[in-house]
Parts: structure tokens; sequence; C-alpha cells
């Protein structure tokens, strides 16, 4: 698995994390056409597609294919690993 | 000079004739045959004189490519303008139209993509807060 602090490092992958939790499963081409209207970011489509790779590579998304589509979706499981390895300290205090 | 035609290529001309009068709502124009193919347009019901859609057979090699790459990105290379995306959605969803896109705002417009059974994606497109 890809670094996923990393990956939360730059602002339009995080972009794109947002979109995706607005809606799971979008095309590439919706995802560009979200990031240039709602966000104003002006990536060309291999840019985007750079991103969503080290995204992967993270494992916070996962893509699927159907039929002749690719969609692409939020895994926010690395999050729920990254929660776990600190709250695990606070929720149980070492013994004095 | 002034557009009078634009293309969509097809993978078979009969059943996209189907689908673009169809479901779609397009009224069939000219239909001559030329070979093994036909000189097959369609019109808008809306705009009869206006431009005309060509249902253009997608035989060349690289026009399959082509088609597969966009569709593999959910790209939509036409477009068509609609009063309401939202309405005309639910309408083709109920025709068992695939959508690739649900309607989304974008910026000034809401879009929404569906698939048109011949190879292609297809964009529709309204202006924001059309009623």
């Amino acid at each position: 698995m890809g670094d996923v602090f990393k990956a939360l490092a730059d602002p339009t992958r995080r972009a794109i994390l947002d979109e995706l939790t607005d809606r799971n499963d979008q095309t590439l081409f919706e995802l560009c056409a979200r990031l240039a209207t709602k966000h104003r970011l002006a990536s060309s489509r291999q840019a985007v597609s750079q991103h969503i790779d080290v995204l992967v590579a993270a494992g916070l998304v996962e893509t699927r294919r159907e039929g002749r589509y690719r969609f692409h979706h939020f895994n926010p499981r690395p999050l729920e690993q990254i929660a776990v390895r600190w709250r695990r300290s606070v929720d149980t205090p070492e013994e004095p | 000079m002034k557009i009078t035609v634009t293309s969509v290529l097809v993978d078979h001309q009969a059943k996209a004739l189907a689908f673009y009068t169809d479901i779609l709502g397009f009224q069939p124009k000219n239909d001559i045959p030329l070979g093994e193919h036909r000189w097959l347009t369609v019109v808008s019901a809306d705009a009869p004189d206006g431009v005309e859609l060509v249902l253009e057979p997608d035989e060349h090699p690289a026009a399959k490519v082509f088609k597969t790459a966009l569709m593999e990105d959910g790209i939509p290379f036409t477009a068509f303008g609609v009063d309401e995306v939202e309405w005309e959605y639910e309408r083709l969803r109920n025709l068992g139209v695939r959508f690739t896109q649900e309607p989304t705002a974008m910026g000034p417009v809401t879009t929404a993509v569906f698939d048109d059974t011949c190879g292609n994606l297809i964009q529709i497109v309204s202006p924001v807060n059309a009623v």
C-alpha cells in the first residue's frame, strides 16, 4: 500500500475525495468536470488521472469496471487505520 | 459558412435510428442508400429544419479504438441541449437508458451522461435552475 499521508497532502487529491464523498462511483470525466467547475482546478485529464493513481496506490480510491465504463469510489478504510493507530492510546491509557 | 450537420459514430445504423428516434425523440430526416450504408440523419422535433445529426457508421478501425477509450473514461464526445436535465433523466431512465453520470450541477449548467447503446456516451445539458 502506498503512503496515505502523502496521498492526502495534495489539495487536488483531497478535492477528489470530497467529490467522491458527495457521490461515489464516478467516471474520470465526471471527476474532471467537478474539479473544474466546483473547485476551479484546471488540471488536465492526464494530471487528474495521475492523482487518482496515487489515491489508488494508497488504498483510498478503488476502481470498478462495469461493462465498458470504469468507475471510481472512495474507500475510507485506510483512514480508519490511521484513527485506530493513535486513538488506541487515548482510549486505553497506560497504567501510571 | 453554416453548421448544417454534425455526426455521431454508430456501430449499427438501424439500431441507432431506433434509439435516436424511439427513445431520444428525434425525427428521421434523410435516409439515402449509399452502397453498404445509408446517409442517415435525424433532427430535433423542435427544429425540423435545423442542424441534422448524421448517424455515421464507425467502420474505420481507429473509430472503434477511439470510442472504446472515451467510453472507458466516461467521456461524452457529443452533447444535446434539453429544457431540464432532471426531467429528461427521469424520462430516459424509465425507458431503460443507462446513465454513467446522474444529473449534476457543473457551474452554470446541469449535466448528465448516458449510453446511446451504439458505442457512445452522450451528455445532456440545461441551464442550472431551469424550471
